[in-house]
């Protein structure tokens, strides 16, 4: 039909079938990309857009229905969104940014009705935009304090470490960003996948040529890959191939490639010449570990992937001589990161060199995973990260890298591919389901004594990141508390499950978990009080760690005493209103990889023309790395941080930053931009000759320093341009200094730990099950504070996952496949949350920082079910803990 | 191309509807989510342009929620204290962007287990209007539902309304939804209470539950045990084992049958006891 309307503001009239989605009208045919797609069923909100002023899901919505209507998207120039843009970059509510379109025409029609929304206001009339990153606070915040203001101010000259200003990439954000679904070359092909429907099967392919030839399309399989069809996060362990070869380990699994013309009708996969075997599946890690269970990978003997285990002394012997030993076990099941953006990307051909703009969180593992598959060489092949709405630990691994790189290298096309939310849920990695049981013990005094633990972690059907998992829990299962005696072992089971991978925390959740629930029931078997049993084992600088490392820069007992006043006040509250209760729990966590190099490096150049540009290939993933990193640059150096412009990522343009990942951007990338400032730096000032306290300034090609009363200036435009294009360059490395674990996990797994502790105050609701947050307090040690907005909005932002994983989000293979079956928080489930920010300098940290990043999200869940027991006595071992989970416990804590 | 009917005149639709089988498109907020499809299999005919359709109107036999009147409109529009709970229900039904998309009518005929609308309309003892090419017929709410999924409408037929008879309309009402998070969220049970009260003794009740069983249901026996009873306690009359017979409570992701029954009796007393302070401060 020739569909007529005005937007914003304009007429258009496009050619379009009438029940076409108004998100792909939008998108496709009148070219407006600021509107987001998250799930194609109503269930995120991200396509809100307003039509004749009301909110409405643009997917949900038929093209026919706008006919001579009036549609508003976040391209539209209103007074209201210049206000809202203006609030949502100050109070820093946008990190990812994928949210963001959805929230701002929410928002937009709320403020038309209600111009000075409350806070409730705001909450009920955003309630149907899921955000996976902000936790909501500062979105709320922002819509509710829209009055113009002025803009932020830049930081000062050398002061940019431990100021907010504005998130340096924010623009984009609030203007609706360029994710991997927003940017491809025209007139080439659009991919999808053929993935398996069962967890176990073979397959046979009939005549593909003949099908491909009737559709008039392209057909890839296993069989059209050059190089290696064999990936993973971990080398020595990549078993992953890109396209399933025979045989598909789980659910979801892709088989074959179908490229049809851009533009034109999919083709109906229905009739694709693919016959399945189904096998019998392993949908458990104890059907996997049965003796008589089939192996998913030949090599790997009772589908054990790994075994990581962590011993110091004799815990057996310290538990038999404890005065108070508690015991108990703690189960966990798949939890889906939900980042609002499905996996989406482009390739294309410049020259020889395949490109792929995709998002992802390790551009640089890209290259090489994705190399390898096609059999190219590096230079050959150029990622450029996307904006990236959302990774939390998934966007690691590569997804359609590889795919949509076969497609352009076999047919010389550009090509593009979007996930749909179900291929999303169902193909990419999830949070490692989780056993764990053991003991803890402790002296008449409180002082733990020896502790045991027992993991086993459902690593699903491919390696992926299960390594790290069954190596982070058993170094971090004492959690930051002094243990002298320990044994801790930790299994990753294959099954034919979701891929377990990476997500906040690499299983450090679901021991903490484990340990901290156990520590209540122990301070309560001593006679002390919870938060006094956790400063006595308060880890304190000097004293060894359960690898036998020393400690330096503790910030637990720091963190605990922050919390202390509110602890105080919050026991007194509750003690006074049934069915409230309070709880707490710690976290610490090593930042970078465990015992393995990780290096970074940032390179900052200054052009003759007088360009100051800093090549930060740290992936932004939302969390704020492209700010962070260049404030600290900008204080190395000595130069404002507006004069600043960011190059990258890009595997072409910056160098390796490694991946965004196990909290180490800050620290890691923090201190190669730290030593990349210095060098450059230093080498303005020897070419100047002048003293270190000299005050740098660049002003057009002009670069001076001045100290005492003196100046000299350097001209850019003089000097000779390197290889690189600049006429002063430096670029510099860091890699934590790490040493190996031995047979019994006995070394130095990590530089630098960040700290942290939080207090959870809710209501239980017995009759129902159902539980209220009322306020959450976290106390997190940052060692320095770079950027106080962004480590809030961080530590919101993790709050909110770990209510999720503690109280709603359960992913189970096949049955929630999508955004209303899977529950993400929504606006209105997140109580208030103070935070206090505890600097602690680590030595090793730049100015002292640790990372914060997966920290945030470990003390949420158990301080919530110690909060629970607190309030009803009802012990949860099995989450999440739905209300029907906690009903049983309130009847068995009767009993 | 898929056909794609958009008729202003409810005799072409029925016209239509009569000749050619299609589905029925008004909200589209059950429609597009079924597909991972950019456009929607046809033939389509979408209701939303109809007059008639959408809107209340009061009438000499009661009141008349046109069809394709959005849950925007209903929590909007001003009605008696006996659809409060539907008002209640009308914003707890996805987000605002849902609402003011989604139809009362479309709610009925995706026959979902847990549509919000359907408690609070059994508790006012709604009729659905059904018309085709052969005239016009009207139905219990509760025989429209058959099922998850299904309902009584025949090919060639079209929901054009629902009727709340006078009877249905006395009286105050209230709604409760549970589920594991605040908004979006899918019940695990809910409840609709409408009582009339009479000096302080209940003269009228209706009780319903949904998301609790294979379609939502009134509760006669719990219902009569609170007939000529005063307010004082009559909570405690909600007896569980009643609740629980009533139901069959279903067993699945979100709860147990165990915990909905519980759950569902608990609701109906908060519901109950909210509903009769709501009519006491009329």
């Amino acid at each position: 039909m020739t569909l007529s309307f005005t937007l914003n503001g304009k007429s258009v009239t496009l050619e379009v079938a009438p029940s076409l989605r108004l998100s792909e009208t939008l998108r496709e045919k009148a070219g407006l990309l600021g509107t987001k797609v998250g799930c194609d069923a109503g269930d995120c909100g991200a396509c809100t857009v307003l039509v004749d002023g009301a909110p409405v899901c643009a997917c949900l919505t038929p093209a026919a229905r706008v006919e001579g209507r009036h549609v508003e998207t976040v391209e539209a120039t209103t007074e209201t969104l210049t206000r809202l843009r203006a609030a949502f970059l100050r109070h820093g509510a946008a990190q990812c940014g994928i949210c963001t379109p959805g929230m701002l025409m929410a928002a937009s029609a709320l403020l038309a009705e209600t111009p000075q929304p409350t806070p409730a206001q705001a909450q009920e009339a955003l309630g149907g935009v899921l955000c996976r990153c902000t936790g909501y606070a500062k979105i709320i915040a922002a819509v509710c304090d829209t009055q113009p203001a002025s803009p932020g101010a830049s930081p000062a000259q050398g002061a940019a470490v431990g100021a907010s200003p504005e998130r340096l990439d924010g623009a984009a954000k609030v203007a609706g960003d360029v994710f991997g679904a927003d940017l491809w070359q025209k007139g080439g092909l659009v991919v999808r996948a053929l993935r398996s429907p069962h967890p176990s099967a073979r397959f046979r392919f009939g005549d593909l040529a003949a099908w491909a030839s009737t559709h008039g399309v392209q057909v890839f399989t296993a069989a059209d890959i050059p190089g290696r069809n064999c990936f993973g996060a971990i080398p020595p362990f990549a078993d992953q191939p890109a396209l399933a070869q025979g045989t598909a380990r789980l659910r979801g699994e892709a088989v074959a490639l179908i490229a049809h013309e851009d533009g034109t009708a999919p083709p109906d996969l229905a009739d694709f010449p693919v016959t399945w075997e189904v096998l019998e599946p392993l949908l458990s890690p104890a059907a996997a570990m049965d003796d008589a269970a089939p192996l998913l990978h030949e090599t790997r003997a009772g589908n054990c992937l790994i075994e990581g285990r962590v011993i110091r002394g004799d815990a057996a012997l310290a538990l038999a001589g404890s005065a108070h030993v508690v015991s108990g076990q703690i189960e966990t099941g798949f939890v889906e990161h939900a980042y609002i953006e499905p996996e989406a990307g482009a390739a294309w051909m410049e020259g020889d060199c395949l490109v792929i703009r995709a998002c992802t969180q390790a551009p640089v593992m890209d290259r090489d995973d994705t190399a390898a598959i096609l059999g190219l060489p590096h230079d050959k092949l150029r990622i450029i990260p996307s904006a990236v709405g959302g990774g939390f630990g998934s966007k690691l691994d590569v997804s359609l890298q590889p795919l949509i790189g076969l497609v352009t290298l076999k047919t010389g096309r550009p090509c593009r591919m979007v996930y749909t939310r179900a291929e999303s849920m169902a193909s990419t990695t999830k949070r490692h389901p989780a056993r764990l049981w053991g003991q803890i013990g402790c002296d008449k005094d409180g002082l733990i004594t020896g502790l045991e633990v027992e993991g086993i972690f459902d690593t699903g059907a491919y390696a992926s990141w299960g390594p790290t998992v069954a190596n982070r829990v058993p170094v971090h299962a004492s959690g930051p508390y002094f243990t002298p005696h320990y044994s801790a072992r930790a299994k990753a089971i294959h099954t034919n499950n979701p891929i377990s991978g990476a997500f906040r925390g690499f299983g450090v959740p679901q021991a903490a978990i484990w340990q901290e629930t156990l520590y209540d029931r122990l301070a309560e078997a001593a006679g002390l009080d919870r938060l006094d049993f956790r400063l006595r084992n308060a880890l304190r600088d000097g004293q060894k760690t359960a690898t036998g490392q020393s400690v330096q820069a503790a910030g637990i007992a720091d963190c605990l005493s922050a919390l202390a006043p509110h602890w105080t006040r919050a026991l007194a509250e509750a003690a006074n209103h049934p069915g409230r209760g309070v709880g707490i729990a710690s976290c610490w966590y090593g930042c970078g990889n465990t015992s393995l190099p990780n290096p970074s490096t940032i390179r900052i150049g200054i052009t003759g023309a007088g360009d100051l540009r800093l090549h930060q290939g740290a992936t932004d993933i939302g969390q704020g790395s492209n700010t962070v990193i260049a404030q600290i640059a900008a204080d190395a150096l000595g130069l404002p941080l507006a004069q600043f412009a960011l190059i990258g990522p890009d595997t072409a343009l910056t160098p390796d930053a490694g991946k965004t990942s196990a909290s180490r951007q800050t620290f890691v990338t923090g201190r190669a931009a730290l030593a990349a400032g210095q060098s450059l730096r230093a080498e303005v000032l020897r070419r100047l000759n002048m003293g270190p306290a000299a005050v740098l300034t660049l002003s057009g090609t002009t670069l001076s320093a001045t100290e005492n009363g003196q100046t000299a200036s350097l001209d850019l435009g003089a000097l000779p341009v390197g290889a690189l294009g600049y006429a002063l360059m430096a670029e510099e490395t860091y890699d934590p200094p790490t040493q190996p674990l031995d047979a019994n996990g006995q070394g130095v797994p990590y530089a630098l730990y960040g700290y942290g502790a939080q207090m959870v105050e809710l209501a239980v609701d017995p009759a129902l099950g159902t539980v209220k947050l009322l306020k959450i307090t976290a106390a997190h040690d940052l060692g320095r504070i770079i950027n106080p907005m962004l480590a809030t909005g961080q530590i919101e932002g993790g709050i909110a996952q770990g209510i999720g994983l503690a109280l709603m989000e359960e992913y189970l293979p096949g049955r929630t496949e999508n955004l209303h079956d899977y529950l993400i928080p929504t606006t209105g489930d997140i109580p208030p949350i103070e935070s206090l920010l505890i600097e602690v300098a680590d030595p090793e940290g730049p100015y002292g920082a640790k990372g914060l990043g997966e920290h945030v999200l470990i003390p949420t869940a158990p301080a919530i079910l110690n909060a629970i027991r607190h309030a009803c006595g009802a012990e949860v071992t099995r989450l999440p803990a739905l209300p029907h989970r906690i009903r049983q416990a309130i009847r068995e804590a009767k009993a | 191309m898929t056909a794609y009917l958009r008729p202003v005149s409810l005799n072409d639709a029925l016209d239509h509807l009569a000749s050619t089988p299609a589905r029925i498109l008004a909200g589209g907020t059950d429609l597009y989510p079924a597909t991972q499809s950019q456009t929607l299999n046809g033939p389509l005919l979408d209701i939303t342009a109809l007059p008639d359709l959408r809107g209340i109107t009061a009438q000499e036999d009661g009141l008349r929620i046109g069809a394709a009147t959005t849950w925007d409109d209903i929590a909007r529009a001003p009605l008696p204290p006996a659809l409060r709970a539907l008002q209640q229900a009308a914003r707890e039904v996805g987000g605002r962007q849902i609402q003011n998309a989604g139809t009362l009518g479309g709610n009925l005929c995706n026959a979902s287990p847990a549509a919000d609308g359907v408690p609070p309309l059994l508790a006012v003892e709604a009729q659905v209007e059904i018309c085709s090419k052969a005239g016009s017929r009207r139905l219990p709410l509760s025989e429209f539902l058959l099922g998850p999924r299904k309902t009584a409408l025949q090919p060639g037929e079209l929901l054009t309304a629902l009727h709340i008879p006078h009877s249905g309309l006395s009286g105050h009402s209230q709604f409760l939804k549970l589920g594991a998070r605040a908004y979006l969220v899918i019940s695990i049970a809910m409840v609709a209470t409408r009582i009339t009260l009479q000096s302080g003794q209940i003269t009228g009740a209706a009780l319903a539950v949904g998301a609790c069983s294979a379609t939502a249901r009134r509760l006669p026996q719990v219902e009569a045990a609170l007939l000529g009873q005063p307010v004082m306690g009559a909570d405690r009359l909600i007896d569980p084992g009643e609740v629980a017979a009533a139901l069959a409570p279903l067993d699945d992701l979100r709860a147990s049958a165990t915990y909905r029954a519980e759950a569902a009796t608990e609701l109906l007393r908060r519901c109950l006891n909210s509903t009769i302070q709501t009519a006491g401060a009329a």
